[in-house]
């Protein structure tokens, strides 16, 4: 009789003796693959990418802080479009078409229309502005930005009297933006602001990070900064303005309204239910770093708290 | 491999808050690893698995030990007033202090000496590690902003870990009532003279 047993150690899984003699070499490729894939991150050498812009550096309203490295400013996002991991919007914005790209203006305005993305911007300077972003998650970072004020880009699709707020709207394509695909937010991301707030010199329509054209992963092609607000506000991948009468619907205060208010200015007096808002972590300074004191209105309090003179800070947070 | 926390160098913008995560994944990972033990002996009929459960239990509360000290020395800078505050105010935080609380008698009495002093209290001090998992999966629900997808993987993990606990302590409490019953049964039994009675069944 013959007993057919498979062999204990199956032909494919000897090693080729070439391949054992060359075992140093094969450690030595894998290590050198270990170090390439870890270095840039741990080095910072990957440098700015994408296409240059030509702008003029508005220093006034710039601060004298250390920008933030492209690195962290570009894989550090929080981009629930493109899923909930800070990692994951630098790994899946990529399928987002930017181009062409318009914006469709509404409401309570005499212009209204779909404006292409170039026109939206084309009577306007681009400027580049250091700003402080502080999360509403406690950490903070520096990002010179490229773009231009709100304010003058809204003023000529001329908004009547009825407009007294600004609301806005990120693209809804599930296809594009996979995050979508699950109801973590209400799609699309809706944002909203005061209209005096939005005519406020410091709004800026950013297009452009580090002299550069917007990577996806940070709101291309067209994304709102508000400095003195926590991050959520500054809404990306706007793709709808509209003046409207009425307090608009924003996705956060939707989605948790005892925790996220339509205001959202940054303010050490007043905590998040869940966690403390006095001080924040300045992404990059080290893990030894310790936390840094956070400032009312962001440390733009001189510029903007005037707007809100008389409002308790504390109920409209 | 990220998400496992193996990403080895590459712990991102935030170092402080990768390492902090990770550690407090891996204690809940580990905490639950230690509960899958007794399941698995039944399941296999392996006894072997107990000689992890020990070493299990221990790593978990290393992690904890070690979440807590990233979060209270590194984050905040050996300030007690913010460790208080948070402790007292923040819902998520005072769950996960509390498992800590829980856990720490357990690493301490882990030892065979341990044991034999506390006798059959041990095993009751022991069951700790029950509501102190739970807590862990609800610290761990309540910390997350809106994306509350993978701290009920955790929790699920925990219930369907618990499954044949809560199972076999039902069975036993019905076979001890089971038992009650024919017991009295019996005596009633013996009092109208008849020798033998159901209670062989109901045992």
């Amino acid at each position: 009789m013959l007993l057919r047993r498979p062999a204990a150690i199956r032909p494919s899984e000897i090693t080729p003796p070439e391949v054992y003699a060359g075992r140093r070499r094969f450690l030595g490729g894998a290590l050198a693959l270990a170090a390439a894939t870890a270095a840039p991150a741990a080095l910072g050498t990957t440098g700015p990418t994408g296409t240059a812009l030509s702008f003029r550096r508005n220093a006034d309203l710039s601060t004298s802080e250390a920008a933030n490295s492209w690195e962290d400013v570009t894989g550090y996002n929080n981009y629930y479009e493109f899923g909930t991991d800070k990692a994951d919007p630098a790994a899946n914005a990529g399928r987002l078409r930017v181009q062409p790209w318009s914006v469709a203006i509404g409401g309570e305005c005499e212009a209204k229309g779909s404006v292409p993305l170039e026109e939206l911007l084309k009577p306007h300077a681009l400027e580049e502005r250091v700003y402080r972003l502080r999360c509403v998650e406690a950490w903070s970072m520096v990002i010179p930005w490229v773009g231009v004020p709100l304010g003058e880009v809204l003023k000529r699709f001329r908004p009547t009297s009825k407009a007294r707020y600004v609301a806005f709207t990120t693209l809804r394509d599930p296809a594009q933006m996979p995050g979508q695909r699950w109801p973590v937010l209400d799609w699309p991301y809706a944002e909203g602001l005061r209209i005096d707030e939005a005519m406020h010199p410091l709004a800026l329509l950013a297009v452009g990070l580090y002299g550069r054209v917007l990577p996806n992963q940070n709101g291309a092609p067209l994304r709102l900064v508000v400095p003195w607000k926590y991050g959520f506000k500054s809404i990306k991948a706007i793709v709808r303005i509209d003046f409207t009468e009425r307090m608009p619907a924003t996705s956060w205060n939707r989605a948790a309204p005892g925790e996220y208010g339509f205001y959202a200015n940054v303010n050490p007096a007043v905590d998040h239910p869940r966690w403390s808002q006095k001080t924040e972590r300045r992404i990059g300074a080290g893990v030894f770093a310790p936390r840094q004191p956070t400032q009312p209105f962001n440390g733009y309090a001189r510029e903007v708290a005037d707007l809100y003179r008389g409002m308790d800070l504390g109920r409209n947070f | 491999m990220r998400a496992f926390g193996l990403g080895g160098l590459g712990l991102g913008a935030n170092p402080v808050a990768a390492i902090t995560d990770t550690l407090g994944l891996w204690a809940l990972r580990l905490l639950l690893a230690t509960l899958a033990v007794s399941p698995l002996r039944r399941l296999t009929g392996q006894p072997r698995w107990l000689l992890y459960r020990r070493m299990l239990g221990l790593f978990a509360f290393c992690y904890l030990s070690l979440h807590l000290a990233m979060y209270f020395a590194v984050d905040q800078g050996f300030d007690w007033r913010v460790l208080l505050e948070d402790v007292a105010k923040r819902r998520w935080i005072t769950l996960g202090a509390a498992a800590f609380v829980l856990l720490a008698p357990l690493a301490a009495t882990s030892t065979h000496a341990a044991q034999r002093r506390l006798g059959r209290r041990w095993q009751r001090l022991h069951y700790a590690i029950y509501p102190a998992t739970l807590l862990g999966c609800w610290h761990f629900y309540w910390q997350v902003k809106r994306d509350v997808r993978e701290p009920l993987v955790y929790a699920a993990v925990f219930a369907l870990l618990m499954l044949p606990r809560a199972l076999g302590a039902w069975r036993r409490r019905r076979a001890a009532a089971a038992a009650a019953a024919g017991y009295i049964e019996v005596r009633a039994d013996q009092s109208s003279g008849k020798k033998r009675s159901s209670s062989a069944l109901a045992r």
